[in-house]
């Protein structure tokens, strides 16, 4: 009997840790948590997409970025500014001296809708511009940068300089951006309550469903060419220009891709929060995203995924009954991941718990199929596949 | 391409006049040398003397402070590293630098010359063409019973040939070599010595080598360079019995 290559995949290895988390993100926490801590779990789950993004450009392609708040909150201040905009109806809005402008707006003596808000009273464009803007803005960074071969250390500080601008610019322009206190009192989306609990519900399962766009995206990205390109370009990037290929342009996709990730990811933080502002997307914030995808694990999308949701479900259970101790507990985990187990927890996964299920997969296999001698003068359509590349590996020895 | 497309006694290689500069000291001075189609060519010279930055300069890592670089009739000192390579230059390193984290099949298959752009990467698929150029490479360089392993676990002398692999499937007219056989072991050495003289079959080679029987075995003809400038220039003969290449490389 004939499998079909899909459901192939999805009894493969690889796949079964797919469903594994489906399982978990779309099963086990809806019927084991109620809707407030569902809702929690979406919003640790939008960091997921940031660190998803950190996996393909730092673990893969050894970009540091210590800027991704920058794009995580361009795409989450895109649909703030949608919401508010239809919160902000001349009507609820009539106590105001110019009615129908954000409230915030009012307050800081602005009389009518600045020209680069007016496009967010279409949800169409507000769409295209929660992905558009970071990445337009990751492709003018990456551009200035990768063509002048700034890298390594040098573009970390720049992205984290750009995130402490990015900071000070909102709260600075407090008339046009909602200042230090972000915009909040976002009520609708087109008409459909999102502060209900059936919305966040519904809210949730969007944000799964997205997660799992975004794995399979950066997926097939790893398993094609560029997937390799990226990782080659990682340690030896002279190589690679010299195979003919323009590195930057490599480098400036995936910055870019990171940004769109994040992107997405801001804007369902938004939705899930209901609100948006400064300190989400600053310094600490940023290097809090690089610590989720370094613990998860920062060659593994899945780890980055679990990465994000410890972390966040760790940061919340330490702040609820020690606030004043998670910057240490913090700084502590930072610096074990760093020192005991750099490939985060899917290394540990790959060098403890794989070789068990290896025995144990090896000893089924071994029962169900009786010793089969190999073909010689295998048909040419399967030679292909034969060198599968090697998704997610990394040898243990290196750190 | 082709070398047949050139009329004869055109040179498929010309460096003139080539200068750089490193904060006023000339690592390269005024160079002017030739090569032929098909033609191997050793470069040989004390250390210091500027050869592996000449073979920087010919393949875009290094700008040239002044001269020019002819490579079948384009200019290569205007151009970008990679469209120096898709011209038709394949350079290897003096250290083996291949991609460790890959499988040998996958770093042939990254120099596989198609899908360089970022979208070609991205729809680039595997197919047979690809395999069998793969697996013919990799039976070239001796290492096609090893193409499922991570480079990082191959020898110093498997990498050396992983990476003249790569620049052989990039199918380049000029393959320039940096001490292709440093570091190597004696049985090792002859297997490259073998694997070279196939490749200067239907390639034209610029090389760097200190290991004079190897320079003899290989070379049509020996440019020697000291302080930036060409000492001498013709046959193996002809440079070792150059007085001024025994006072200053060989030794009396």
């Amino acid at each position: 009997m004939k499998q079909s290559p899909i459901l192939k995949w999805f009894v493969s290895r690889e796949g079964l840790y797919y469903l594994a988390l489906a399982l978990l993100l779309v099963v086990i926490l809806p019927v084991a948590l109620d809707s407030f801590r569902l809702n929690m779990v979406g919003k640790y789950l939008t960091y997921a997409f940031v660190a998803i993004g950190l996996v393909m450009c730092w673990g893969k392609a050894g970009i540091l970025s210590l800027g991704q708040g920058v794009f995580f909150g361009l795409g989450g201040y895109c649909m703030a500014m949608y919401l508010k905009l239809e919160a902000s109806t001349p009507e609820a809005t009539s106590i105001q001296s110019t009615p129908g402008i954000p409230d915030f707006m009012d307050w800081n003596q602005i009389t009518a809708l600045p020209w680069f808000w007016e496009p967010f009273n279409s949800f169409a464009f507000t769409l295209l511009a929660v992905i558009g803007v970071p990445v337009l803005l990751a492709f003018i960074i990456g551009f200035a940068m990768f063509t002048r071969r700034v890298g390594g250390v040098y573009f970390a500080i720049i992205t984290q300089a750009i995130a402490a601008i990015l900071t000070i610019l909102i709260i600075g322009q407090q008339g046009f951006t909602g200042g230090i206190n972000g915009i909040t009192d976002l009520r609708t989306l087109m008409g459909w309550e999102i502060r209900t609990d059936e919305a966040k519900n519904a809210l949730y399962f969007v944000t799964v469903a997205m997660l799992f766009v975004c794995l399979f995206t950066a997926r097939l990205i790893q398993q094609r060419k560029l997937g390799r390109i990226l990782v080659a370009m990682n340690a030896q990037e002279n190589r690679v220009r010299f195979s003919g290929y323009d590195v930057a342009a490599f480098k400036i996709f995936v910055f870019c891709l990171a940004a769109a990730f994040a992107g997405i990811g801001g804007a369902l933080f938004t939705l899930s929060v209901g609100f948006m502002s400064p300190s989400f997307i600053g310094i600490v914030a940023s290097i809090e995203m690089v610590i989720f995808c370094a613990l998860g694990g920062r060659l593994s999308i899945l780890g980055a995924v679990y990465g994000a949701l410890l972390v966040n479900a760790a940061k919340s259970g330490f702040s609820e009954s020690f606030p004043e101790l998670w910057p240490f507990a913090m700084g502590a985990l930072f610096i074990g991941v760093v020192l005991a187990f750099p490939n985060g927890l899917a290394g540990l996964y790959q060098t403890y718990v794989m070789p068990l299920e290896d025995r144990l997969f090896k000893r089924k296999k071994a029962e169900a199929t009786p010793a089969v001698a190999p073909v010689a003068g295998k048909p040419n359509a399967e030679k292909a596949k034969d060198y599968d590349p090697m998704i997610d590996h990394y040898s243990p020895e290196k750190s | 391409m082709s070398a047949a497309k050139r009329k004869n006694g055109d040179f498929l290689l010309a460096v003139e006049g080539l200068t750089v500069s490193f904060d006023g000291f000339k690592a390269v001075d005024d160079l002017s040398f030739y090569l032929d189609p098909q033609e191997i060519r050793v470069i040989i010279g004390p250390n210091g003397a500027g050869k592996t930055t000449v073979l920087d300069l010919i393949c875009g890592k290094t700008k040239a402070t002044s001269g020019s670089i002819k490579f079948a009739g384009k200019e290569l000192t205007k151009l970008k590293e990679h469209q120096i390579v898709h011209a038709g230059v394949g350079r290897k390193f003096q250290t083996p630098s291949v991609f460790e984290d890959l499988t040998v099949f996958e770093n042939l298959e990254v120099s596989y010359p198609q899908g360089h752009s970022v979208m070609g990467a991205l729809a680039f698929k595997r197919d047979l063409a690809v395999v069998e150029e793969v697996e013919a490479v990799a039976k070239k360089i001796f290492l096609d019973d090893l193409l499922d392993q991570p480079a990082a676990l191959l020898s110093h002398g498997q990498k050396q040939w992983l990476e003249i692999g790569m620049l052989l499937i990039q199918k380049p007219e000029l393959i320039m070599l940096d001490e292709p056989v440093a570091g190597m072991s004696v049985a090792e050495r002859q297997k490259t010595a073998e694997l070279l003289k196939m490749i200067t079959k239907d390639h034209t080679v610029l090389v760097i080598e200190h290991d004079m029987q190897f320079v003899g075995d290989i070379a049509d003809r020996v440019t020697v360079m000291h302080q930036g400038k060409v000492l001498s220039e013709g046959s193996i003969e002809h440079v070792k019995a150059d007085p001024k290449v025994i006072e200053v490389y060989l030794g009396h």
